[in-house]
């Protein structure tokens, strides 16, 4: 199993529980939409998944690694080398160009790959935005470079926090596909949270959140 | 609606309290040191406009000889060809190592002064016969009564609050003993309503010349420059202190673009904000300036006892230690509160106003300045040369400092282009991807960052260019003090009878004995103090000449010849083959030129034949020494006990050194505390600007810790980044205050003292600096980097979620 969440609580400072008793799994592959309404925890889950946040109770293990005993380096470490992220957001280094932005991740993970950048690249549409600031591109464009820029360190596991919901319908569609095919491609699994229905039915798994809970 | 406005302004202070407090200390450090210097100034002034109304100065014309003092007989001749005058005595007097100034006047004739009224009013008034038969009375201010009282030689001493410092006022008979000058006057001011019908002056004393109140140099005239000084140190904190406003007022119009527009689409007039935003800036201005009148005056309270001993030793003008509050000086440093915090907010406001409805909200665009920062570096490089083009085609102090001004803006213009093309380049040289983009990184925030950094820039290279004008200066003066002070003695005899007791004594064990004598002359560029030399190879072989005809020595021995100082000749653009009037009688061609530090007199030697010609009977009381230095000790005190002198009255040459050095030292006091303290306030500038760019650095900084770099790393990274900014801006203040450096040798000092001086590099002192800088950057960005320290994961959370 590439994640187990088990009876995770997450509660914020002075704030009420956001998340009780969560526990869900996700294998190699597999692809997951996380829904629910607004304030049920879904982003928080994700975040925990991803090692950018701690947990009050249970245990999250990524890939056979137990996330709680780690230390902010050992988490960053965890980031670096098997998650990546796609905001709704975006969320790309502005001072850096399109191919910049691109290799980020990869070189800081150390698993730059030539190859597979200019495929990914090819694959993306992007190549003749390379030395382009992202400022200057459109919403869609920009969140195919962030897409690329997490696909590039060919993570073993891709979290994705509304990735289309800055999106018209047409870049949303064309933006998950790219998703999709790029995870079945190179085998990555997919946690996705959405508020869409639409987009939720085409993972392979769905799980509600509400109030804190799995329903 | 007003009211509603003005609580959406204000919450944004509220959410920004320390934006608020950075604006308020930016608007209270440029307001601070600029008061404090105009306070100083004002002090100084005002004591300078106190001793001429104290002492009837520059109210009346005066009579003068050119060649020095007038025989009293002159004086009684004039009297009886019914002249109206009043004579004065007056000169130096040094009691305990402290140099004190007599003035004697005919208290019968010379008009009254506030001082003897005071005295004549006091409770217990003298009686007037006491002042005027011997042995007299003293005048003098109640700092310097019980210096006088402890003399077992001097009259009486009568208190008055109605005199200037260092300054005693007495009969002139009693002068006379104390000045040791019987029988002379040193001139005599013409009264107002003199008899019709009066003989005209040259039929009765030809020598003497009719010096119009126009025409009589004041202390005001000649600590102008020095004042002029203290004026651009005080307007460079002041424009340093108003980076940091312009900085934060900036940083605040473009988070509070979002409320404005709302503010807008709800109905108000875009007029109306611009208006409120004004009154608010007042206001803040009008807080900061009091914040920064108060600092002000401690610092000019702290700075004011070394002027005064600067102004009184450098120009012998009458300043006191203590500061007063002025009203004019309160209003004068509000208004320049105000006015230049709304010169610093114009931009902002100008751009705030002409923000359209449906604006976006960015706060900086990343490519949108680069438009912004060539039009600055084209500005910055038109004031480089305009500043140039003004000294070029004007000349003169002023233009002196247009260039200073066009210089050193001008670099801090171009600076971000400058930096940004640096950082371009060194970008070029990362491998990695963290290297990439920390580089890439810096570039984005120079627009941020680039006001602090151009008064850093301002600050290190008015740092490195006046110190290395203070160090040149002083290893020329050192240099100097070796050539001038050649001789292991000086001694000053009580009167000339003594004076030649003691040279008979000494004439058998000493290798020379060279006398003092000189005689205070007129020349249409101020007063010239000329002095008598006798011919002894010590003079040919260490005085400090820096233009010279051949043969100089033998010529001025000859009597055919006169040396000048450097002050006269640039005065009144005299060097050597150019002919010096000393008297209508006495022109010599000029041999020589020689340096004179410190001096701010003209100054010209000519043979001790020729000065007793000029100037017969010029006192004899002084005289340096010259013997095998291991043997100056004991002759110091051979001659004082065999003589009974008093310790002053010999003073060896490493005393005198160290004196004049302490005096060199103390001239830089103000310009040194002024200097660190700017260096400060740009340190402060960066500290503000780091903190308030903080919460834009968020959305910066969550993704590249997302993607796996931790807290301590990015900390570490930020320290980095502002010591590398600092190191960058360091490296272009070097060569920029180096060029600083020489225009104040070569331009300012030249100008303003009359003295051009050599410039000499330390580089020591700028690693110093280096390392100050680097420490000043450090402690700048610990704060924020404590703060990504601890950072919670929440905090940069937030910048990923949906519903911001």
């Amino acid at each position: 199993m590439l994640v187990t969440i088990d009876r995770v609580q997450k509660t914020y400072p002075g704030g009420r529980p956001v998340l009780r008793d969560v526990s869900l799994t996700l294998d190699h592959g597999q692809t997951l939409a996380l829904t629910g309404e607004s304030g049920s925890g879904k982003s928080t889950l994700l975040n925990l998944a991803a090692a950018l946040d701690s947990f009050d109770g249970g245990e999250i293990t990524l890939n056979g690694t137990p996330l709680s005993p780690l230390d902010d380096a050992g988490r960053a470490s965890l980031r670096r080398r098997q998650v990546s992220l796609v905001f709704q957001q975006f969320n790309l280094i502005p001072s850096l160009t399109v191919a910049q932005n691109l290799s980020f991740h990869a070189r800081l993970a150390g698993a730059e790959d030539a190859r597979w950048s200019a495929h990914l690249t090819e694959r993306l549409g992007l190549s003749e935005l390379l030395d382009r600031y992202p400022e200057s591109l459109s919403g869609g464009q920009q969140q195919r470079v962030a897409i690329g820029r997490a696909m590039a360190a060919r993570p073993k596991l891709l979290l994705a926090d509304e990735p289309t919901g800055n999106l018209d319908e047409t870049a949303s569609a064309n933006v998950l596909d790219l998703m999709l095919s790029l995870v079945a491609e190179t085998g990555a699994a997919l946690l996705l949270v959405t508020h869409s229905q639409q987009i939720a039915a085409r993972l392979d798994r769905q799980v509600k959140l509400s109030g804190g809970r799995i329903q | 609606m007003t009211l509603a406005i003005v609580q959406a302004l204000l919450s944004h202070w509220r959410a920004h309290w320390l934006q608020l407090a950075t604006l308020l200390i930016g608007i209270a450090l440029a307001t601070g040191l600029w008061s404090a210097v105009q306070a100083i100034n004002a002090e100084a002034r005002a004591s300078y406009a106190r001793a001429n109304a104290q002492l009837a100065l520059g109210q009346f014309d005066e009579l003068r000889d050119p060649s020095g003092p007038i025989p009293l007989g002159r004086y009684i001749e004039l009297r009886r060809a019914g002249w109206q005058v009043a004579a004065v005595l007056e000169g130096p007097y040094r009691i305990s190592g402290r140099t004190l100034r007599v003035m004697g006047v005919d208290m019968v004739a010379y008009p009254t002064l506030p001082a003897m009224t005071e005295t004549e009013q006091s409770a217990t008034p003298p009686d007037p016969a006491d002042v005027l038969t011997a042995p007299g009375r003293l005048l003098a201010s109640a700092e310097l009564a019980p210096l006088l009282r402890n003399q077992d030689n001097l009259p009486p001493v009568l208190v008055t609050s109605a005199l200037p410092p260092d300054l005693i006022l007495t009969d002139i008979g009693v002068a006379e003993d104390l000045l040791n000058q019987q029988g002379m006057v040193s001139r005599l001011i013409v009264l107002p309503n003199q008899p019709r019908n009066l003989p005209p002056l040259p039929q009765i004393a030809p020598e003497l010349v009719r010096v119009s109140t126009s025409s009589q140099i004041d202390t005001a005239q000649l600590t102008d420059s020095f004042h002029l000084n203290l004026s651009a140190f005080g307007l460079l904190s002041f424009a340093v202190g108003l980076f940091i406003v312009n900085g934060t007022v900036g940083l605040a119009f473009a988070q509070r673009r979002g409320m404005i527009r709302t503010l807008r689409a709800l109905g108000v007039p875009m007029q109306r904000l611009v208006w409120l935003i004004l009154t608010e800036l007042t206001l803040l201005a009008l807080i900061g300036g009091i914040m920064g009148l108060i600092l002000g005056f401690f610092l000019a309270g702290a700075l004011l006892p070394d002027v005064a001993a600067t102004l009184r030793g450098l120009y012998g003008a009458p300043v006191t230690g203590q500061l007063t509050l002025q009203l004019q000086w309160i209003l004068a440093g509000v208004a320049m509160a105000v006015l230049g915090t709304l010169a610093a907010s114009g931009h902002a406001l100008w751009r705030l106003a002409r923000m359209p409805l449906l604006a976006g909200p960015g706060v900086q665009t990343w490519q949108g300045n680069i438009k912004a920062r060539g039009l600055a570096a084209v500005v910055g490089i038109s004031m480089i040369l305009g500043g140039a083009l003004a000294y070029l085609s004007v000349g003169g102090l002023i233009a002196g400092f247009l260039l200073l001004a066009g210089l050193l803006t001008g670099a801090a213009l171009v600076l971000p282009t400058l930096l940004s093309g640096a950082l371009t380049a060194l970008s070029r040289t990362a491998t990695g991807p963290v290297a990439q983009w920390v580089w890439a990184d810096m570039r984005a925030q120079l627009p941020g960052l680039s006001l602090a950094l151009m008064a850093l820039l301002l600050a290190l290279a008015a740092n490195v260019g006046v110190s290395t004008m203070v160090s040149s200066f002083r290893l020329t003066f050192v240099g100097w003090l070796d050539q001038r002070l050649t001789s292991e003695l000086y001694l000053t005899a009580q009167d000339e009878d003594q004076g030649r007791e003691i040279t008979n004594w000494l004439h058998p064990q000493v290798v020379a004995i060279l006398p003092i004598r000189n005689v205070e002359l007129s020349h249409k560029t101020g007063p010239l103090f000329l002095y008598g030399v006798v011919d002894d190879p010590v003079y040919r072989q260490h005085w400090p000449l820096i233009s010279s005809t051949p043969n100089v020595w033998d010529n001025v021995v000859a009597g055919e010849a006169v040396l000048i100082n450097e002050q006269l000749a640039r005065r009144a653009n005299l060097w050597p083959g150019d002919d010096l009037t000393l008297t209508p009688v006495h022109i010599l061609p000029i041999a020589g030129v020689y340096s004179d530090y410190g001096n701010p007199t003209g100054q010209a030697i000519v043979s001790m034949e020729q000065l007793d010609l000029i100037a017969p009977g010029t006192e004899a009381r002084r005289f340096g020494i010259r013997l095998a230095p291991e043997n100056a000790s004991g002759m110091a005190q051979a001659l004082r006990d065999r003589f009974d002198l008093p310790p002053r009255a010999v003073v060896q040459q490493a005393a005198m050194k160290a004196q004049s050095l302490a005096v060199f030292e103390k001239t830089f006091v103000v310009t040194s505390a002024l200097n660190v303290l700017t260096l400060g306030v740009a340190g402060f500038a960066i500290l503000t600007s780091l903190l308030t760019l903080w919460t834009q650095r968020l959305p910066q900084i969550a993704p590249v810790w997302a993607l796996g770099l931790n807290r301590a790393q990015l900390a570490r990274l930020e320290l980095l980044r502002s010591v590398l900014l600092a190191v960058l801006t360091a490296c272009l203040a070097l060569p920029l205050g180096l060029v600083l450096a020489w225009v104040l040798l070569a331009v300012i000092n030249v100008q303003a003292f009359g003295w051009r001086l050599p410039m000499f590099l330390f580089p020591w002192d700028w690693l110093w600096l280096a390392l100050l800088t680097l420490l000043a950057a450090l402690i700048a960005a610990a704060l924020p980097a404590l703060r990504m320290l601890r950072l919670p994961p929440a905090d940069l959370l937030r910048v990923f979620a949906n519903e911001r």
